[in-house]
């Protein structure tokens, strides 16, 4: 039983790292929605010293209704569910095929998994140069052996092109959480169904599938988080043009930019609300586990 | 009964799971392979997969043109440093929340995890603004604190997760014998817990290496890593595969190796302990 002494001892342990995590999330929070209630232009002479002039609400509606915001909503929205959906589908059969037994699993393994280590202004530069470069990439040369004309990815299929570096990137991470799910599937239920001549399909769906659905439900959450502040992949290869402008970028082009800093604060609250809407539901998964 | 498989069924799943595996390495490998050939040869069509005279002249190229051990070099201090500091922050929350309890650890746990979920391009401008006043821009110790209060959460959640699998009877125990706070740290705790810091040291090297939206926008010439480094490469001049193939190849060959030993700890790290 812990003693009134380890009790204390123990607040003074934590404090370091929650006064560190309180400060780095207030300071910055306190000040972003101070500046999204002002109009702040450096390069106009706003300056923090001079005092700000508060405009109420006029950014975050300045915000919403400006001709870019659907737009990047629309463009956040497929590219998040894009790559969800292929790296959930994709990770599930390919986390089905490495649970069978075959020749090599520990190298296949390994290889499978490398992308998720690759930096991301590696991955996305490989991708636009090496393997989509119109002219010289990998694809061009494959579409040229066929007979086709190659496509100009990053600018014709930006945003496909882009979805498909982020799933090459995201992809290790569902498959090796997934299988980690699968292995801890009860082999013998699942032999039980097989001699019961359950066809596999309808094995798939009745057992695997529902033991998968609490992994599945938490690659969802985590990869929707760091989806929704993709960054560099973007920065690198078209530098939000072609379509590819997300609500990140967006506000980050009003901050940085268009030095427009009431503008792009109002932009930011919204994303943070976006992206609490999202922990909250991950909050809970992980919370009723730490009961258990 | 074992499940017995026939040898027909697992040449099939071997050939399929080699398939797919190639395919994904696939732009690593050709990354690599490019990177020891000369630039007229990285763009030779057909491409060359085998025959090509291997040259190292883009390493040394790579190193002359823009001080790439510099950006290493900058990558290790921010990434090692911030894992350090944060571990040293992590282990005695981690310990007291895995240990002494309270009804509010829980709270605090998930609090921890949500600032995590803070969007970096939310308070982009702050952070500028603070790192401006304190002349922190363009530093490697400014950017390594706030990798470390980034990655903080996930260091203490992973610490905590193996904290609590160390049996709470064997402290009982020790204290029983008369053992203080301190031995009872240092004796009986700490040579428990080490493979979990080992391994939440690893994964958090790793996401701190490939951190790229605050190492972009908080360095410029002086403090950049090497995803910095590797973005400068997003304006091609002339020919540059090979180049730039090199340069890919230097910035993740250190944690391609990391990350294969850390593969197991990677699940639990990134799920919270939601995924064992």
């Amino acid at each position: 039983m812990a003693t009134k002494a380890s009790r204390s001892a123990a607040r003074i342990m934590m404090a370091p790292a929650v006064v560190l995590l309180l400060g780095w999330m207030l300071v910055p929070l306190i000040m972003t929605l101070w500046f999204s209630f002002t109009k702040y232009l450096p390069l106009r002479g706003d300056s923090i010293e001079r005092g700000l002039d508060w405009v109420g609400f006029s950014n975050y509606v300045r915000f919403i209704s400006s001709s870019s915001f659907w737009p990047a909503v629309h463009t956040t929205l497929i590219m998040v569910g894009g790559v969800l959906l292929i790296t959930v589908v994709l990770g599930i059969l390919l986390a089905m095929l490495l649970d069978q037994p075959f020749w090599g699993q520990g190298v296949v393994r390994i290889l499978v998994i490398a992308p998720f280590f690759v930096m991301p202004t590696v991955s996305a530069l490989v991708w636009k140069n090496m393997i989509m470069d119109p002219v010289n990439g990998i694809f061009a040369h494959l579409w040229r052996f066929f007979g086709a004309e190659p496509v100009a990815w990053l600018q014709d299929a930006s945003l496909s092109s882009i979805i498909m570096i982020v799933s090459w990137q995201w992809l290790p991470f569902a498959t090796l959480i997934l299988l980690t799910a699968i292995q801890s599937l009860d082999s013998e239920q699942v032999e039980a169904a097989e001699m019961d001549g359950a066809p596999s399909l309808k094995r798939f769906w009745h057992i695997v599938l529902p033991h998968l659905a609490r992994a599945i439900t938490i690659v969802i959450l985590i990869q929707t988080i760091f989806l929704l502040s993709i960054f560099a992949e973007i920065f690198v290869t078209t530098g939000g043009a072609f379509g590819t402008r997300t609500l990140t970028y967006l506000i980050f082009q009003r901050v940085i930019d268009s030095q427009n800093i009431g503008l792009g604060s109002a932009g930011g609250v919204y994303a943070i609300i976006l992206a609490n809407i999202v922990a909250i539901f991950l909050m809970r998964i992980v919370g009723k586990n730490l009961d258990a | 009964m074992a499940r017995s498989v026939t040898t027909q069924r697992k040449a099939l799943t071997t050939v399929a799971a080699w398939t797919i595996a190639l395919i994904i390495f696939f732009p690593i490998y050709w990354t690599i392979l490019t990177s020891f050939k000369t630039e007229a040869q990285a763009i030779n069509d057909p491409p060359l997969f085998f025959a090509f005279d291997w040259t190292l002249e883009n390493y040394s190229v790579v190193q002359e043109r823009s001080d790439y051990m510099k950006f290493l070099w900058n990558s290790v201090i921010i990434a090692g440093g911030s894992t350090v500091l944060g571990i040293l922050i992590a282990i005695p929350a981690a310990w007291s929340m895995a240990f002494v309890p309270s009804q509010r650890t829980k709270d605090i746990l998930l609090w921890m995890l949500s600032t995590k979920m803070l969007p970096a391009v939310g308070v982009l401008y702050p952070i500028s603004l603070i790192f401006v006043k304190f002349d922190l821009l363009d530093t490697r110790g400014g950017l390594l604190v706030v990798i470390m209060l980034i990655n903080l959460p996930i260091i203490v959640w992973m610490l905590y997760t193996y904290f609590r699998e160390i049996p709470g009877e064997i402290l009982e125990a020790s204290r029983m014998d008369g053992a203080t706070l301190k031995e009872e740290l240092l004796y009986v705790l700490t040579p428990m817990a080490i493979p979990g810091i080992a391994s939440t040291l690893l994964l958090n090297f790793i996401l701190a290496w490939n951190e790229a939206f605050w190492t972009l926008n908080l360095t410029a010439a002086n403090a950049a890593p090497l995803t910095a480094f590797i973005a400068s490469y997003s304006s091609p001049e002339g020919l540059f595969f090979a180049k730039l193939s090199a340069a890919s190849t230097m910035a993740i060959a250190p944690i391609l190796i990391l990350g294969w030993f850390s593969q197991k700890q990677l699940v639990r790290g990134l799920t919270f302990g939601a995924v064992k």
